[in-house]
């Protein structure tokens, strides 16, 4: 694929991503979790750094109001001097392994918190440098670099070899999942479109599209519908009722996404914890990280599925 | 296409913050804040007096409770003015009624119009706290240096006119700051500003002008962000404030003392169907025993005095 020019004009767009074939979540083959569990549960924070004066790139500005917006950088600064800390107590005490998105500058910035993180054995997964350097716009070459930038980056900090892709604010060119596989990622969050994993359509390689969730997602529950933290604590509840229940004929997968600086305040962190105690204390929940469920899904599932999508598809 | 070279450059890529006012410092590795008494919650309570003129111009944002309507849009005009004739009046009666008292922080401009208010707070033994100059003049990055500090002298100088008080502490007008606002709060000889919403607890930061010291306001608790901002009804603004301070009370018990800061716009929490609310979550909270209520500067000369 030629570099796209930026934006991308109408000629070039597409009005399918064509990164899956359609599936309906009817007759699909089982999928069986390890131990026979119902639902893969993970919970995965985003531990993020927003830059006061980021650079501008060709999208959009980064801050809500112009520059300096220092209301919101305090706001996402409490996560990385409170809300972290808090979140971390909670996790340790229910028994948590979490998964972190991580903006990988704040291992620079603040290494106690990534010792923190990688004391604990959370695994870290992309969310790119910072919140405020987009994906869009980025040459093939650019995109590349910086994928292995931040393999690199947390390889060097963690011990870890990357697994797990989630743009850092969701922002993607055409080409992210293609280059996501070939340079060894094995899963990507920024798609939507399933409760269960599924595979992804790239030029080479495999990766899997593992269930994220913008509805469990305190950043959508309290901010973009403004509900309240008990409202959130009853979404995720109700999520997991229904995850669980399906999960009796096949297996299915509930992610808690978090954010430290939305969470992580005296005001919310209570239901927060009631609503996962409630998860946590259900049998036949497999208690895993990202690496784990695309891993398991990987290897049991993900080749024959994509092959009989393929053939249902009429694909070669 | 491409991005620049310099969009994949990180030259502030290391320890510690991207700005000059402060160290990363995490909660829980702060010194032990002692309040009198041995109380565990300082309950902060933060009226905020703010004129919005009608001839407000479209500034660097919307200010939240600006004119939105076109000229003369007597609809938010007096929506918000209400706050400064009957809303405040209403906050006031809740807290005599228990004896508690606040820092209320003035717009120099709704100070001038409404002097009343000044003298009232003044005669409480309560705390004056400057606003900036009114609504219209949120700060910006465009300002010059010298328009913005003379601006906030003429502030400060203003509620010091008017109330007689010292005036230690700044808030900006809609959180909205320069590069420059936090190194001039320190020169116009206030000693705290309320504009980094990032702890729980007061810490100190540097400026251009000497130190001056964080507090702890916060923006997620309070009733424009939950009320204006969010659509929520009053019981659940109670019901997070509540869920705060209990927090809060239990995690002071072995963590030292904490700081539960309520802003109170009085046009906003002032009105009939939400002052109730208002009056129960004050009730809640003094029901407990080691509650501190106090005034920013007092919670900061504790704060101060806990880490000689």
């Amino acid at each position: 694929m030629a570099d796209l020019p930026w934006p991308i004009p109408p000629e070039l767009r597409a009005e399918d991503p064509d990164l899956y074939y359609f599936n309906p979540y009817v007759d699909r083959p089982k999928i069986e979790w390890p131990d026979g569990a119902r639902v893969a549960f993970w919970v995965a924070p985003n531990v993020e750094f927003y830059e006061l004066h980021p650079p501008r790139g060709p999208a959009r500005s980064s801050w809500f109001r112009p520059e300096p917006d220092v209301l919101h950088y305090g706001i996402r600064d409490y996560g990385n001097r409170v809300g972290f800390w808090r979140m971390a107590d909670l996790l340790d005490e229910l028994g948590i392994t979490a998964s972190i998105s991580l903006n990988v500058a704040v291992l620079d910035h603040f290494p106690e918190i990534g010792k923190a993180m990688t004391d604990r054995g959370w695994e870290l997964f992309s969310h790119g440098v910072y919140n405020t350097r987009y994906q869009y716009a980025m040459s093939e070459e650019q995109e590349r670099g910086f994928i292995r930038h931040v393999a690199e980056t947390i390889h060097r900090h963690s011990g870890q070899t990357l697994a797990g892709w989630l743009s850092p604010a969701l922002t993607n060119t055409p080409r992210t999942m293609d280059l996501l596989a070939e340079e060894g990622i094995r899963y990507t969050l920024d798609l939507f479109h399933d409760d269960q994993p599924q595979p992804v359509k790239v030029r080479s390689g495999r990766l899997v599209s593992l269930p994220y969730s913008l509805e469990t997602n305190d950043w959508t529950a309290l901010h973009t519908t403004g509900g309240t933290p008990r409202q959130y604590a009853e979404t995720i509840k109700a999520q997991f009722d229904q995850l669980y229940a399906e999960g009796a004929e096949s297996g299915t997968v509930m992610c808690v996404p978090l954010h430290p600086w939305m969470i992580g305040y005296p005001h919310r962190i209570r239901p927060l914890a009631e609503a996962l105690d409630y998860c946590m204390q259900h049998d036949g929940v497999w208690h895993a990280t990202g690496r784990e469920i695309a891993g398991w899904y990987l290897d049991h599932y993900h080749d024959a599925e994509l092959s009989r999508l393929r053939g249902l598809a009429g694909d070669a | 296409m491409a991005v620049h070279p310099s969009y994949l450059d990180y030259p502030l890529r290391k320890r510690g913050m991207d700005h000059v006012h402060y160290a990363f410092r995490r909660h829980g590795e702060h010194p032990r804040m002692v309040w009198p008494g041995g109380a565990r919650v300082a309950l902060w309570l933060v009226p905020i007096v703010e004129f919005f003129p009608l001839n407000m111009e479209d500034g660097p944002f919307a200010v939240p409770g600006g004119m939105g309507r076109p000229y003369p849009d007597y609809w938010n005009y007096t929506l918000r003015d209400y706050g400064n004739r009957v809303g405040l009046a209403r906050v006031f009666k809740v807290l005599d009624a228990r004896g508690l008292k606040a820092s209320v922080a003035f717009n120099a401009r709704a100070a001038e119009r409404y002097p009343y208010w000044v003298d009232q707070t003044v005669a409480r033994g309560w705390e004056v706290m400057a606003h900036g100059w009114d609504m219209n003049h949120v700060h910006r990055a465009e300002w010059d240096d010298e328009f913005e500090a003379s601006l906030m002298r003429r502030s400060v100088e203003t509620l010091r006119g008017l109330s007689g008080q010292p005036v230690a502490g700044w808030l900006s007008p809609a959180n909205a700051l320069s590069d420059n606002t936090t190194h001039l709060v320190a020169a116009t000889g206030c000693r705290y500003t309320a504009d980094w919403v990032n702890d729980e607890l007061p810490y100190e930061m540097d400026t251009d002008s000497g130190p001056v010291w964080s507090m702890p306001l916060g923006h997620e608790l309070s009733d424009i962000r939950l009320i204006t901002g969010y659509n929520q009804r009053a019981e659940a603004w109670a019901e997070q404030v509540i869920d705060a301070f209990d927090f809060l009370h239990h995690e002071a018990g072995e963590a030292g003392g904490r700081v539960l800061a309520l802003p109170l716009h009085p046009w906003v929490i002032g009105v009939p169907h939400r002052i109730g609310r208002l009056a129960a979550v004050l009730d809640h909270i003094m029901d407990r025993q080691g509650v501190w209520c106090a005034t920013g500067a007092e919670i900061l000369d504790a704060a101060r005095g806990s880490n000689p």
